[in-house]
């Protein structure tokens, strides 16, 4: 009460005295005592800071309450590391309370928490393929993987280029051992002449139209590490990301695990080939609003891991106009913009849109953009991702945290001369897209000939597959059973929508580039063969079920149930 | 919280328009705002630590092209082996490529069990085995790989810690700490003071006292976490303070993390006794709450491949550990090569005996040169620098004087060196001083450097009163009596001599005095000689 007091006479230093005796006090109690003092202390601070600025005030004077405003700020969040982790603490209350009294409060809440999403009836369809995986010749009636988002197409091109080169394999140059200049390479900036490389093969990819400063990349250890830093550098505790659905089901982990912040869902629809709508986003934007969550971005995959789509320049509009209203920021996780095979639709990239949009100096600051080798060049194994973003706050915090996700100095060596070398990159580029796209074609046709349809795709190493009238019931439970079916008497390990949060029963994702040809042709056939078989079954060819409204209930059944860590981490 | 939602959308937008105001009107710094972590500077690399480096960095030392430059004295660097290692890579050219067998490249390039490569787990086992002199044993499935021990230690942290819990760290610690266990954590560190009195030596005391700080402050006690050897003293742990810290850790039910990265660098292997032979010895009571960390970077030199592990205890911790690596895996490129590289048994021990020889070699040199210069070190036994006192040349004795110094070491000695402020020693005048990042000649400029600053008019001298080297010698003294009582106090409590060692300690410390007094004794009357003006 005093405080409040304190602050109607804009004793301001008063009641951040207070507020600070309140968690002394607080801190003093046992039981949740603590916690719920605190959070009542959070939010007298958060109220303090906040309802203060005056608002529609002309703009010189809210020049002033800006400055005012950053003083309390500093005030109320620096001054006082309590204030900052009292959601984080609030929304581990009931846990930590349980915790506490079974003497297992031993490790931390992250430890004890599921946000890493873990547990999961997908890791069966895993384990089912681990026990008994397909071989052509000692396993024939195995398990076909086709739930490993893993490009094969074009190893033998980096292979003979390895042949051709073996001082960079070999930490040479010009014979001489280079061991150890690279041994001792610590610096975060990342070697010079990679980032050089790097960013180079990231502009060829974008067709050159764009054009990357090697100083804004940020090289991270795979792009899981670049999403989690960048969600760090932009997002407090409790604060939300929207992400067009259906999406990577490794964010779930990625994104909120350590840094504590919120994902909400922009709920996309087959309807229009699941776009991306001015009014989606809009909604999600009010959804987080109503469970009052300060949206602090959006995040989207382009081209889109599940769908296998890229955004549309309109598409791309509508996101950087949205970010520029709300003054949030906008992360584009192009990981596989060198698998789009199209011509048209091509690939474009949101540094690319940018460049065209009217207020693209504005957009300079708000636009960050995840990279990685593991899906162009298929070399997970090296965890090579980078962030690339001309803001320089960000870039600088971004190459501070890198300490804590470095890629090996021999790896980055090694990168660098094979991006280097121009001509095997044009090369490579274009011959993987080659195979990419025959072995889409394939994998499209192979569907087609079993009466099954997918959204038409112009990028990615999967096919977004319409199962709908499989579907003995259009519900996720229903989904749940047709992919057990899928995995269990066909044969073949794959994706359900709902573990990437999809709205609707019935999507499936299958990978085309892990597996051979002719594996691939067995997986068709089999599903040909199931595809007929439950047509017979039921008596009349496919089924269409009456499309009922996703509850959100449902919708929380699929947030839950994510697939094991290791498993989506090789998977997508 | 009503409010605090209502009033949201509002700030959201008036955000935004001030900012694109200021962007339009000044084209001022970013608009749209960043969390806390990233505009923060809990990372603390602005502090002397870093600054140093950039000094170093601007104007770096070179034999030829800048004999006057900034020698990098700053810096936990192993050098002094690598011709082992690229003797190894030159014999085996297999380590580093895929062999001709095409299956090789690809199926290392698509490796991404987070686990790690069985084979390079299993090597590093062994070789963690092999630093302690087998003494110990390490599961190969308990070990989770990470991208060097920055790394692990956050890793660690945010699984036994929750935002505003704490740890305890004995100072001085390495200064990378506040930002390695701090910053992305929301973690606190509370450090535990050690000083000179008994040569930094942590005590249940000193662990009660930080322990009851911490409680006072609010904070809930997460662990401790020690790095044995130390960085920055250089000096291992004795096994009856291994052991009281591991009593005090079960007592108030806390996780003990048990830093070892510098295992590999103590120059007699028998004087190393590592958490995990402490564990085994007790019958892996309390065993649940150790957890060492381990890297790379310093036994064999090689930060720039950043591996890092984690070795728990705790199956929980294992299991969370290895999820959580996903942020931080090893190269798999990286893996193959070590992984062939450590499992060449004689190669590994070879490496090991002779890296421990050139360590001590130098480290004897540095604190032998330093010695002739008037300059006393905490007796060291591991590590890849020494841990320097230069109290008595402080103008006053505080965190400013020690910076004073510091500035002018680096800017009129041209020797970057730790101030042991960074490190939150509580005793000013303390500076960790590297000496394996550079080749032999380079240390030789840097203690002749060293010498002339003792030695020549320095600007300290016009600011001391009495004549400077005299002064020194009386600081000194001091010192140096305290010491030799520290210690006898020391032997005398763990009583893990036996008797006669003990006498012969003793008699050594006293011949040891005698000398060391004849010596001041000599330099005061040399100093008072110059310093007296010409009679007659």
């Amino acid at each position: 009460m005093a405080c409040a007091e304190a602050v109607q006479k804009e004793n301001l230093k008063a009641a951040g005295t207070i507020v600070k005796q309140i968690f002394v006090l607080a801190a003093s109690q046992g039981g949740t005592m603590p916690k719920v003092a605190g959070y009542f202390a959070e939010a007298l601070a958060h109220q303090i800071y906040r309802s203060h600025p005056p608002r529609g005030v002309s703009c010189s004077s809210t020049h002033e309450s800006t400055a005012f405003d950053d003083m309390l700020h500093q005030h109320f969040y620096e001054s006082c590391p309590y204030l900052k982790m009292a959601p984080v603490v609030h929304r581990g209350g009931v846990d930590g309370s349980q915790r506490r009294s079974r003497r297992s409060s031993f490790v931390a809440q992250k430890a004890a928490c599921n946000a890493h999403g873990q547990d999961s009836s997908y890791f069966l369809g895993w384990q089912e393929y681990e026990k008994n995986p397909y071989d052509p010749t000692t396993n024939p009636t195995g398990i076909i993987q086709m739930g490993l988002a893993e490009n094969q197409l074009s190893f033998d091109l980096i292979e003979s280029w390895l042949e051709r080169h073996p001082d960079a394999v070999g930490l040479r140059r010009d014979g001489a051992l280079v061991f150890r200049e690279l041994a001792l390479f610590q610096d975060y900036h990342g070697l010079p002449h990679f980032k050089k490389a790097l960013a180079d093969f990231m502009g060829q990819l974008r067709g050159n139209k764009v054009e990357l400063q090697w100083r804004n990349l940020v090289l991270t250890a795979g792009s899981t590490s670049a999403n989690e830093t960048l969600i760090f550098c932009l997002a407090e505790p409790g604060e939300a990301f929207l992400i067009p659905t259906p999406y990577y089901p490794g964010f779930d982990r990625d994104l909120k695990w350590r840094t504590g912040a919120e994902i909400v869902p922009i709920h996309c629809s087959s309807s229009n080939g699941f776009r991306i709508t001015k009014r989606a986003v809009e909604k999600a934007y009010q959804q987080a609003r109503k469970q009052r969550l300060s949206v602090k971005g959006i995040l989207v995959t382009n081209p889109s891991n599940p769908l296998g789509t890229s955004l549309t320049h309109a598409e791309l509009r509508t996101l950087l106009d949205f970010a520029l209203a709300k003054g949030i920021h906008l992360i584009s996780d192009e990981i596989y913009s060198g698998t789009a095979f199209a011509s048209s639709p091509a690939f474009v990239s949101v540094l690319e849109a940018m460049q065209v949009h009217p207020l693209n100096l504005d957009l300079a600051d708000r636009v960050h953009v995840v990279y990685s080798l593991s899906k162009d060049l298929g070399l997970p194994g090296f965890r090579v991702g980078a962030l690339y973003s001309a803001n320089p706050e960000v870039v600088a915090a971004a190459t501070k945290m890198s300490s804590f996700g470095l890629v090996s100095s021999q790896t980055q060596y090694l990168l660098a001369a094979l991006l280097c070398d121009n001509d095997f990159t044009a090369h490579y580029v274009a011959e993987n897209k080659k195979r990419i796209a025959e072995r889409h074609g394939r994998l499209v046709e192979g569907l087609r000939r079993a009466g099954v349809e997918c959204l038409e795709s112009n990028a990615g190493l999967f096919c977004w597959v319409d199962m709908r009238h499989l579907l003995l019931v259009d519900t996720f439970e229903g989904e749940m059973e047709l992919w057990r079916k899928v995995v269990y008497e066909v044969g073949l390990n794959i994706s359900p929508g709902s573990s990437c949060h999809c709205d609707e029963p019935g999507w499936f994702r299958l990978c085309f580039a892990n597996m051979s040809e002719e594996t691939l042709d067995v997986a068709m056939q089999r599903l040909q063969n199931f595809v007929a078989s439950s047509s017979q079954c039921s008596g009349h060819g496919t089924r269409s079920w009456p499309r009922g409204s996703i509850s959100f209930a449902r919708w929380m059944v699929g947030l839950s149930s994510s697939r094991d860590h290791r498993r989506s981490e090789r998977g997508y | 919280m009503m409010l605090t939602g209502l009033i949201a959308p509002f700030h959201f937008s008036f955000t935004w328009f001030v900012a694109c105001f200021l962007k339009l009107t000044t084209m001022a710094k970013s608009c749209v705002p960043l969390s806390e972590l990233a505009t923060s500077n809990t990372h603390g690399e602005d502090s002397p630590y870093f600054a140093g480096w950039k000094a170093y960095d601007e104007e770096p030392y070179d034999a030829a092209e800048n004999p006057s430059g900034v020698i990098q004295m700053g810096l936990a660097e192993n050098q002094v082996s690598f011709d082992l290692l690229e003797e190894y890579l030159e014999q085996h050219p297999e380590a580093t490529g895929w062999g001709c067998g095409i299956s090789g490249f690809r199926e290392n390039a698509l490796f991404q069990d987070y686990r790690g490569l069985r084979a390079f787990r299993q090597a590093m086992a062994t070789f963690m085995e092999k630093i302690r002199g087998e003494r110990a044993k390490f599961d190969p499935e308990r070990i989770v790989l990470t991208a060097g021990a920055t790394a692990a230690n956050e890793l660690l942290t945010f699984i036994l810690a929750d935002p505003g819990d704490c740890l305890l760290i004995p100072a001085p610690y390495y200064p990378g700490f506040d930002r390695d266990l701090r910053w992305r954590t929301g973690a606190n560190i509370i450090p535990v003071h050690c000083n000179s009195s008994n040569g930094f030596q942590i005590t249940t005391q000193n662990l009660e006292a930080a322990f009851a700080e911490a409680v006072a402050m609010g904070f809930r006690v997460r662990g401790v976490l020690i790095t044995n050897p130390s960085n920055p003293l250089g000096t291992t742990i004795s096994r009856p303070v291994l052991e009281e810290i591991l009593v005090f850790a079960a007592r108030n039910d806390i996780h003990l993390i048990s830093d070892e990265i510098y295992s590999g660098s103590v120059f007699s292997p028998d004087e190393f006794v590592s958490m995990a032979e402490i564990v085994e010895e007790r019958g892996y009571k309390d065993c649940e709450r150790v957890h060492v960390v381990y890297s790379l970077s310093k036994d064999l030199g090689l930060p720039g491949f950043r591996v890092g592990a984690i070795y728990s205890y705790n199956d929980r911790v294992v299991t969370t550990a290895r999820k959580m690596s996903s942020f931080t895996l090893v190269s798999s490129q990286t893996q193959k090569m070590l992984a062939s590289m450590l499992s060449d048994r004689v190669f590994v021990e070879n490496y090991l005996e002779t890296n421990r020889k050139r360590l001590k070699e130098r480290h004897d040199y540095i604190v032998e040169g330093l010695k002739d210069a008037g300059i006393e070190c905490l007796r060291g036994n591991a590590g890849l620098f020494c841990w320097m006192n230069l109290a008595p040349l402080l103008k006053e004795t505080t965190r400013e004087g020690e910076l004073e110094l510091w500035k002018l070491i680096l800017q009129e000695v041209k020797l970057n060196i730790s101030p042991g402020s960074s490190c939150h020693c509580s005793e000013a005048g303390w500076f960790r001083v590297c000496f394996a990042n550079m080749s032999q000649r380079t240390l030789e400029v840097a203690l002749r450097r060293m010498r002339n600053f003792m030695d020549g008019p320095t600007p300290i001298r016009r600011i001391t009163s009495l004549p400077f080297k005299a002064e020194m010698a009386l600081k000194q003294k001091a010192y140096s009596d305290l010491e030799s009582q520290a210690h006898l106090q020391i032997y005398l409590k763990n009583k893990h001599e036996d008797a006669l060692s003990l006498l012969q300690e003793e008699a050594r410390i006293k011949d040891e005095t005698i000398a060391h007094q004849q010596t001041l004794i000599n330099l005061m009357k040399a100093e008072l000689a110059k310093t007296r003006p010409p009679s007659g």
